[in-house]
């Protein structure tokens, strides 16, 4: 019953969402057509766009059919390629995601890991050590961070390969994972800061409650610990898990283009240069798509973990 | 870096407490200030850059637009250009202080305009509740569904290129994270007796925001609004990175990084110095938020 009502609570945010993604494009100063057509292009030129396109047809009537579209998986046509834009979308996303998977491994295990460390040394170096690093974590533009990589691994010391995704094959090929490595650890740090404050401010939350005083004075190792405050602080962490994938995302624009990774960051920046609207719009509304159904898993397995909040 | 915008931790207002024996709450913000080095320290550094990119015209040695082709990439160390030269021989020290300027320009004010903005449609969401706190409230929660990057990305896409165009898109995506801290430490107050008080004494609502509003809610929305100052400056360097920000020949640090990058296997540490700007300057933020914070929570013991 929960998991339904949480389904039907996201069509409305996704019918916002596109609402804005259309808006964004037809509403702000600059028509789609001025962006497509050079200011000199005769007017029957003009015309034909705008008929190809559907420009002529009223705001409203526009967005409903591109909507019915979009639903049944047609995203439009790029009119820079004139290729329909789904396949080339899917494929870019396709590249985006193993580096998305392995970034958020990555930046979760070093942020959980980070943050407990934290929590059980206290006010001892191991604390400040921590947060100094999650901190560094939260500040670093990672777009720098990851040129600093690539300096440092590829200029001088010539061990990884600085940009690009290497030859086809499968994704976990080591040839592949060689090119992964640098993009991966530069996009887990979009996670890592939050999710390290957030385990430590957990745990030492958890620490601080009787049950965990009883349990050591039942004669519980300390090391034992460690299970209970993993349990109860894991419902916070899964929720903020999905709003850091989304970010990461998001942010995997930059470190796409530091990278030269064909993904789908890379695939928006393209459409911006080449004023190919009806991809930009399509590219935002599957990713911001992507990051409501993210939200949503995150919350169905926050409450799977905690049957407290399935009663709300 | 998406640590504001992505976890908030509501903040509890702090009502100053009118006890005869306790000092007032201000004076022991600016106590705990004082005695804490940390804060202190990065705030004199944050001065520091201030005043750097402000008196540019007079601490720089070179004009920023003008290279020698001669001098293409020096090394850092080079006698006359001691921070190296860029790709087409301009003076890195020269840009850096000038880049400055608008890094500082276009990360800042994006928040100042999202505080406004956001500010404001928070209160008037949180005092009044009711038709207007839903819609103010929903409309910030369908710009939630969106990666905040991913939005000023597409933001600037669509408006084009340029310093205005990207500090609009900045703010835009910093006013719901306002409008919520906003909406929720104003409901708080909201409930308060002293506002009863207020109410019954014959204050009009504008009264009541101005005077008791307000001033108890100012602190809580400033110290989240310095807290967003270091992702704005990340995030308005990277759209120039992008190339959807400042435009060439201007100097900004974000946009002499994506130039540089092409630098990267001829003089790396020049490259990467433009970034090593942004990362010190958004850590001092990230800082000196933290150490308001910690002054400003009544919650801790001294």
């Amino acid at each position: 019953m929960f998991i339904l009502r949480r389904v039907i609570q996201a069509v409305p945010i996704l019918l916002g969402v596109s609402l804005i993604v259309f808006g964004l494009v037809h509403m702000l100063p600059g028509n789609p057509i001025e962006m497509m057509l050079p200011a000199e292009a005769p007017a029957e030129v003009i015309a034909r766009v705008k008929a190809d396109f559907g420009f002529d047809d009223p705001l409203p009537t526009q967005y409903l059919k591109w909507l019915v579209q979009a639903l049944h998986g047609n995203l439009g046509t790029s009119v820079y390629t004139a290729q329909p834009i789904a396949p080339d979308l899917f494929n870019a996303l396709g590249n985006t995601l193993p580096l998305a998977v392995l970034a958020t491994i990555i930046g979760c295990g070093a942020g959980i890991a980070l943050g407990l460390m934290a929590a059980f040394g206290r006010k001892r170096w191991p604390d400040k050590l921590c947060l100094t690093a999650a901190t560094a974590g939260v500040s670093v533009p990672h777009y720098w961070f990851g040129m600093v990589l690539v300096i440092v691994f590829s200029v001088l010391l010539n061990w990884l390969p600085a940009q690009g995704k290497g030859a086809e094959g499968a994704f976990w090929s080591l040839d592949q994972l060689r090119y992964m490595i640098l993009p991966a650890i530069t996009l887990s740090l979009i996670p890592m800061g939050t999710i390290a404050r957030v385990v430590r401010a957990t745990a030492l939350d958890v620490l601080s409650r009787e049950f965990v005083d009883a349990l050591l004075a039942k004669g519980l190792r300390r090391g034992r610990i460690v299970l209970h405050v993993v349990k109860n602080a894991a419902p916070p962490v899964a929720a903020l898990l999905g709003l850091q994938i989304g970010y990461l995302l998001g942010g995997s624009i930059l470190v796409e283009t530091v990278f030269n990774w064909p993904g789908s960051g890379s695939f928006l920046s393209q459409a911006i240069f080449r004023h190919d609207i009806p991809v930009l719009q399509a590219t935002i509304l599957i990713l911001a798509a992507i990051f409501v159904a993210l939200n949503l898993g995150a919350d169905i397995v926050q409450a799977l973990l905690d049957p407290r909040l399935r009663r709300r | 870096m998406s640590d504001s915008l992505s976890y908030e931790v509501v903040p509890k207002v702090a009502v100053p407490q009118a006890a005869a024996d306790t000092p007032p709450y201000w004076q022991t913000v600016f106590r705990r200030l004082r005695n804490d080095w940390l804060t202190l320290a990065v705030g004199a550094i944050l001065v520091g850059i201030v005043s750097a990119a402000i008196f540019a015209p007079v601490l720089a040695p070179y004009s920023p637009y003008s290279g020698s082709i001669l001098h293409r990439l020096a090394p850092i160390g080079t006698p006359g250009h001691w921070l190296g030269t860029d790709e087409t021989g301009r003076d890195i020290w020269t840009r850096l202080l000038y880049g400055g300027r608008l890094s500082l320009l276009a990360g800042i004010s994006p928040v100042i305009i999202a505080l406004a903005i956001g500010g404001s449609l928070g209160v008037i969401a949180g005092y009044s509740g009711g038709l207007a706190n839903s819609v103010i409230m929903r409309a910030t929660d369908t710009l939630y569904a969106f990666p905040s990057v991913l939005l000023a990305v597409a933001i600037c896409g669509i408006l084009g290129n340029g310093l205005l165009n990207s500090i609009l898109a900045l703010a835009a995506i910093f006013v719901p994270p306002m409008v919520r801290i906003s909406e929720s430490v104003t409901s708080q107050v909201r409930v308060l007796p002293f506002m009863e008080a207020a109410k019954a004494s014959g204050a009009s609502d504008l009264q009541i925001i101005r005077h008791h509003v307000i001033s108890n809610i100012v602190g809580t929305i400033l110290v989240y609004a310095t807290s967003l100052f270091s992702l704005s400056i990340i995030l308005a360097s990277g759209l120039s990175f992008l190339g959807l920000g400042v435009n060439p020949p201007d100097a900004e640090w974000g946009l002499m990084l994506n130039s540089l990058r092409q630098a990267i296997y001829v003089q790396p540490l020049v490259a990467a110095l433009p970034g090593l700007l942004i990362f010190i300057t958004s850590m001092c933020f990230n800082l000196m938020s933290d150490g308001l914070r910690s002054a400003m929570d009544t919650r801790l013991s001294e």
